[in-house]
């Protein structure tokens, strides 16, 4: 079909595509992520606990097939140093570091965005005083990092990495550039959803997590193997992020409002628990 | 899951956020200088804690990034802040590093102490890569103190071969030596802890 030789000139002009590792179709990809989307809903209708986490095995992703645990993980009671997290503070991140458009002296292109929410753990309470780190493409889908040689322009102006401490109440506020989607290598024609890479410290140090934030809408979510990794609908759609008008603002930038929810603390209960005894 | 997690701890109120790969872009974002030097080299009682990160085939990983977070000499809960900006005197028990091109990772650390008498020390450790859609957790335990890992809940849970992967090697030169392996015949034991769902 026409649709296949102009996709397929498009490969041979690409100079940063790797032919083999390019040969499935999206066709066929969006048909393996299907069948197990299907597979995930006859467990759900059968009784099975909705799922919460991306599948570590999700043959789709093609990097992770070599790269994901095959044993279950082994349930344990965290002890004493699992109990915590490493402190950081003032000295570690200034606050400007949460300013993604001013660390270089021009203003950088793209669309001006505040990406802010507050980071709670599963039973709702603020995580206050802790790192989060943002990394992230610019306005081009490009990201400053030698393995990224797709043929989109890099912005002097832009790196695309922040840090900040949240708030007493867990509230952070990152200001930078509404990223691009870009494309990947993991099949033919394949591209990411826009989104923001995520890390995260809780109270405990089981609630470490990385993660991405998306964009309401993306028109790409149904085709990527990454985001589709969380079979569930409702867990990944947790994974984006909602246009939030009060956090517009007037003549400057348009705003986006995220909350993560960590794990559960697991040092409350425990140590109620020996309090009993 | 073959084991029924923790049946005391309560239900979550909320759902949790799910994680997601670190992708393999995160090398201009999250390393920074001195972040898998918890102490400095030249203090007495610094530890070499090293190994390789391997795959299902047995291919050293390159894009992997790895976190350790850990008591003190004498088992204290540290809490200080200065992990991002070392001064290079405060331990403040957490530090980050990703893998080298071979698949290679080195920190510069304190052994670990007990955190009450009769406990098997621990390092815990937390691995992210590209290609790994979560993070996954497992611990390092110190192999000296042979009658403490005995009595060790987790790794008397274990078969041998297993225990024997979440036990470091000390070598001659005082190293800590531990692989991971995120699958195949030598896969890393990976651990699931209450409250993640
Ligand atoms: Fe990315």
């Amino acid at each position: 079909m026409s649709t296949e030789t102009a996709s397929s000139k498009t490969s041979n002009q690409s100079p940063s595509l790797d032919p083999a590792a390019t040969a499935v179709s999206q066709e066929s990809m969006s048909a393996e992520i299907s069948d197990i989307q299907v597979g995930y809903q006859k467990s759900l209708a059968a009784g099975v606990k909705a799922e919460t986490q991306p599948r570590l095995d999700f043959a789709p992703y093609r990097s992770s097939l070599l790269r994901h645990p095959t044993k279950n993980l082994h349930h344990v009671d965290p002890e004493t140093i699992e109990l915590y997290s490493p402190a950081f503070g003032e000295r570690d991140v200034h606050t400007l570091e949460s300013d993604l458009t001013i660390q270089h002296n021009g203003e950088p292109i793209g669309e001006r965005i505040v990406v802010a929410g507050r980071v709670l753990d599963g039973d709702g309470r603020p995580v206050a005083g802790q790192l989060i780190e943002v990394w992230q493409a610019n306005a081009a889908g490009r990201y400053i990092h030698k393995r990224d040689q797709h043929p989109a322009p890099i912005d002097p102006n832009f790196t695309g990495v922040g840090r900040a401490i949240t708030g007493k109440n867990g509230e952070y506020s990152f200001t930078t550039i509404k990223p691009a989607p870009y494309p990947w290598k993991n099949h033919h024609n394949a591209w990411r959803p826009a989104h923001i890479h995520f890390s995260l410290f809780g109270t405990d140090f089981t609630q470490r997590m990385i993660t991405q934030m998306y964009f309401p809408g993306d028109p790409l979510f149904s085709l990527d193997p990454i985001y589709q990794s969380i079979t569930d609908a409702e867990a990944r759609n947790r994974l984006v992020a909602t246009y939030d008008h009060s956090i517009t603002s007037h003549e400057w930038a348009t705003g986006y409002n995220w909350d993560i929810v960590l794990t559960g603390s697991n040092r409350t209960w425990m140590e109620d628990e020996e309090g009993d005894h | 899951m073959t084991q029924a997690a923790h049946t005391s701890a309560p239900a979550l109120k909320l759902a949790p956020t799910p994680g997601q790969t670190i992708g393999p872009f995160y090398g201009y974002a999250l390393p920074y200088e001195k972040d898998n030097e918890l102490v400095n080299q030249a203090r007495p009682g610094s530890v070499r804690l090293h190994g390789n990160v391997t795959d299902g085939a047995g291919a050293l990983i390159p894009d992997a990034l790895l976190e350790i977070w850990q008591p003190d000499e004498e088992g204290n809960v540290v809490s200080k802040d200065g992990s991002l900006v070392r001064d290079g005197y405060t331990f403040t028990g957490w530090g980050r590093t990703a893998v080298d091109n071979a698949g290679h990772y080195t920190f510069t650390t304190l052994n670990p102490g007990a955190t009450e008498a009769g406990k098997a020390p621990f390092i815990m450790l937390t691995v992210f890569a590209r290609g790994l859609l979560n993070r996954l957790f497992t611990r390092i335990y110190l192999p000296e103190d042979t009658a403490a890992l005995a009595n060790d809940p987790l790794l008397s849970s274990l078969d041998a071969k297993s225990r024997a992967s979440m036990i470091a090697t000390r070598e001659a030169d005082g190293s800590l030596r531990f692989d991971v392996s995120l699958q195949g015949e030598d896969e890393t034991v990976f651990l699931a802890y209450p409250r993640e769902d």
